[in-house]
């Protein structure tokens, strides 16, 4: 089997990400509880009369689409030509449209179910952001969504790497988007996700109050069966798995995950982990870590994104830029940074529950 | 030679029935599951004809076999019913040394209590414990929760072809190694939001839904989950399972004309169709019944009907939509027709498309119109469409003799019989 090459990538998020030859160059830090998407210029991506009409997080999946297709090397010109057709669009969203959902829903409630439009409702489909790629790209290849809380975008990885292996395509456009909203913000902190007070971002992780911080995002990937001028990291492998039992289960699968691909431990480089700043759950990186990674580098990347279910998009495009530039921003370091920089692994996790490993390397 | 994938085990609960047996009775005595709306309050009650599951909440509480505690939306109890059916059926909870997954599809998810008590999640803590219960992962893990299945559990939301997809990812798994077997489909739960948003779409009948036919005014929703258990041969060694039939082969495609209706040509569905026979290795000539998504509105029937002739030329299989009998379960669809289908293989039955009266003036082809027994069906395809233009197809085919290899002694119906005396095509008829 050929390797799986990360070819290209584009994220819209919370830093100034839309343009990966300035690689987090000036990290922004906040005061906040939740962050938000800085958004592109959509214009570039979307015909002016159809922005209007589209939700946000389809607004941003498109963009993040469009950036991740140009980064893999196909001029701008023809993907806004729908000149360039993957062979498969998959996605993954943890609470998908939530923006369409909430305006059908509150319209249908206030309004005791009279007057409501079909719009809103043919938006809320959590497979709306594929569809409308696919649409924008004229693409009839696979097309595919996964609502699987924090697992949604591994899964579509799992997906779009099991297809390449098994060689019904060729190249993927992968990617994970989720949007917050504020009624989703202030429900979700009804059930203690995030802190009570603003944090400054760059000090997450010293904050003792329970819960992070609420992010978003949309981060998509072009993937492919060979090496390019574009290559920015080589995709070993995804893994995941529900509710472990203890700690040494989690530690047992990160073994068995990496022993698949014939590496221990400690010949990762730097393991990326999605600790948030929630002492609740923060420990089950800190238990890991002295396990089975006492003397290696570390880095955590919840400070840009925030935490959502998706955010584990955002850390592969960060794994996948560090591969490519081998620069490892100080912004993400936690201990000292490693002397090489051949295999990153990513470990985040969403509430303690979802659990997943995504392994890269250096083309 | 790529790996054979078999089903062991399945699980249902419809509007016509609460399991494997019950659903299979009700379509044997042609007898549909439609009608008023009962337990979802909202003013479209007298305006559509909808396949619900004629239990209250309390009731499904006590068919799942979980203490009735805050928490569970209705979507979730009929996911734990017809999965723990399945389970059972297919033995996941033995060989635990296998590599199991579950993979299932919703779309709605938990909105049946959501939009209850949405006003409550943002002005008090009284309904927090629902919060939770919104999302479409939600009726996933209570029902990994259950059976115990912990090593790739994941759901798929690709609207009404949701649970084919699921059953066509469970198959990649297994046949590139991830996993030995898999509990794949399905489950959608009634809804004030979704009514409202296809009535929103005018494609709601408010009579018995006419699928294929040239007076068809549209979909009667419905609700319901069904699951079904898939393995490799090398599994079936272990757990010394015997096939109901064969997964022969899946395609997908994505028509990216519109996001919402079908192509006027049935583009997707062409190419799905096609993409699972290509897979199947069968030629169009084997296929004996086609499932179809036939969901009774003007786009979608004429759409699929022309993707019908155009791959099958002049020699059209028998043709029905089940929809009539449990109404359009959506995000179930798929895993509830695949569990349909597989009952045409174990019976060698055609399940009628009923209340068809009038051939469609732009087709060649009129569907099934009675039940047919004692009719030979060795493969069937069985269709689904979505939103988005996402169209899947699946091909189902009899295990028997000749094709069996190292499969164990593929008594079918005999292991069908086992997941709760269904009894022979005869009997039932009787």
């Amino acid at each position: 089997m050929n390797n799986i090459y990360i070819n290209g990538s584009g994220n819209v998020s919370p830093q100034a990400t839309t343009d990966n030859r300035h690689f987090l160059e000036n990290p922004l830090s906040f005061e906040v509880r939740r962050l938000k998407c800085i958004d592109p210029d959509y214009k570039r991506f979307i015909p002016a009369e159809q922005i209007r009409r589209m939700g946000r997080i389809i607004r941003m999946g498109i963009a993040a689409s469009k950036l991740c297709l140009e980064d893999a090397g196909f001029g701008a010109a023809a993907v806004s030509a729908g000149e360039f057709v993957p062979d498969a669009i998959i996605t993954g969203t943890g609470l998908g449209c939530v923006e369409e959902t909430e305006k059908f829903l509150t319209s249908m409630i206030r309004n005791k179910e009279e007057f409501l439009t079909p719009t809103a409702f043919i938006q809320s489909t959590h497979n709306t952001v594929a569809g409308q790629i696919a649409l924008m790209l004229k693409c009839h290849g696979y097309n595919f969504t996964y609502v699987h809380r924090g697992v949604s975008f591994e899964s579509a990885l799992t997906d779009a790497m099991t297809q390449m292996q098994l060689g019904e395509i060729s190249n993927a456009l992968v990617g994970g988007s989720d949007e917050l909203t504020a009624n989703s913000f202030a429900i979700t902190s009804r059930l203690g996700l995030w802190k009570q007070n603003p944090v400054n971002t760059f000090n997450l992780l010293n904050d003792h109050q329970r819960g992070s911080v609420a992010g978003e995002g949309s981060a998509f990937f072009f993937l492919e069966d060979h090496q390019t001028a574009c290559s920015q990291a080589i995709l070993n492998g995804v893994t995941m798995f529900l509710n472990p039992s203890s700690p040494q289960e989690i530690s047992s699968r990160v073994r068995d995950f990496l022993a698949v691909h014939q590496l221990n431990p400690g010949d990762i480089d730097l393991v990326l982990m999605g600790l948030n700043g929630d002492p609740r759950t923060d420990i089950l990186y800190h238990d890991l870590v002295e396990s089975d990674f006492p003397l290696t580098s570390l880095g955590y990347f919840k400070n840009l994104s925030g935490e959502y279910h998706t955010a584990s998009a955002f850390a592969t495009w960060l794994a996948a830029m560090m591969l490519k530039t081998q620069t490892v921003p100080e912004v993400i370091q936690i201990n000292k940074p490693p002397a090489r920089l051949e295999k990153v692994l990513i470990y985040n996790h969403f509430q303690g529950k979802n659990h997943a490993f995504i392994l890269l390397s250096r083309p | 030679m790529p790996k054979r994938i078999f089903i062991t085990g399945y699980g249902i609960i419809s509007c016509i029935g609460s399991n494997i047996p019950e659903n299979l009775n009700s379509l044997m005595r042609s007898a549909p599951g439609t009608g008023p709306l009962l337990h979802v309050d909202t003013i479209l009650r007298d305006e559509v004809l909808v396949g619900e599951v004629p239990k209250t909440h309390q009731e499904l509480f006590e068919l799942a076999g979980v203490a009735p505690v805050e928490g569970y939306s209705r979507n979730a109890l009929l996911g734990i019913i017809a999965a723990t059916e399945a389970s059972a059926h297919g033995r996941l909870g033995e060989n635990t040394g296998l590599k199991t997954g579950l993979i299932s599809a919703t779309t709605v998810g938990g909105m049946d209590r959501c939009e209850l008590f949405y006003k409550d999640f943002l002005e008090n803590d009284s309904r927090n414990i629902y919060i939770d219960s919104y999302d479409c992962a939600d009726s996933t893990e209570k029902i990994a929760a259950r059976l115990g299945i912990h090593d790739f559990v994941t759901t798929i939301s690709t609207a009404c072809s949701s649970a084919a997809n699921a059953i066509m990812l469970g198959a990649r798994l297994i046949r590139n190694g991830r996993l030995d077997r898999a509990l794949v489909g399905g489950c959608e739960s009634l809804t004030k939001f979704h009514l409202n948003g296809f009535n929103a779409l005018k494609i709601l009948d408010k009579e018995p839904c006419k699928p294929f036919d040239q007076h068809r005014a549209g979909i009667n929703l419905g609700e319901g989950a069904a699951y079904l258990v898939i393995e490799s041969e090398e599994s079936m060694l272990k757990t010394r399972n015997t096939p109901l039939c064969e997964l022969a082969g899946w395609g997908n495609a994505c028509e990216a004309y519109h996001q919402t209706a079908s192509s006027p040509d049935g583009e997707g569905a062409f190419m799905a169709m096609k993409a699972a026979l290509e897979m199947s290795g069968l030629k169009p000539a084997d296929i004996d019944y086609i499932n179809a998504h036939g969901t009774g509105t003007d786009n979608n029937d004429l759409s699929e009907g022309r993707a019908i002739e155009r791959l099958f030329g002049d020699r059209i299989p028998k043709v029905s939509s089940t929809k009539p009998f449990t109404g359009h379960t959506t995000s179930a669809a798929g895993s509830t027709e695949a569990i349909l289908s597989v009952f045409c293989l174990l019976y060698q039955v055609i399940w009628p498309n009923l209340n068809f009266t009038e051939r469609i003036s732009e087709l060649g082809f009129t569907p099934v119109e009675k039940l047919l027994t004692g009719i030979p069906v060795n493969a069937v395809m069985s269709n689904s469409f979505g939103f988005g233009g996402n169209d899947t197809s699946l091909i189902f085919r009899k295990v028997n003799a000749s094709n069996a290899n190292n499969v164990n002694n593929a008594d079918n119906a005999d292991n069908a019989n086992n997941a709760g005396n269904a009894g022979n095509a005869e009997n039932i008829e009787n």
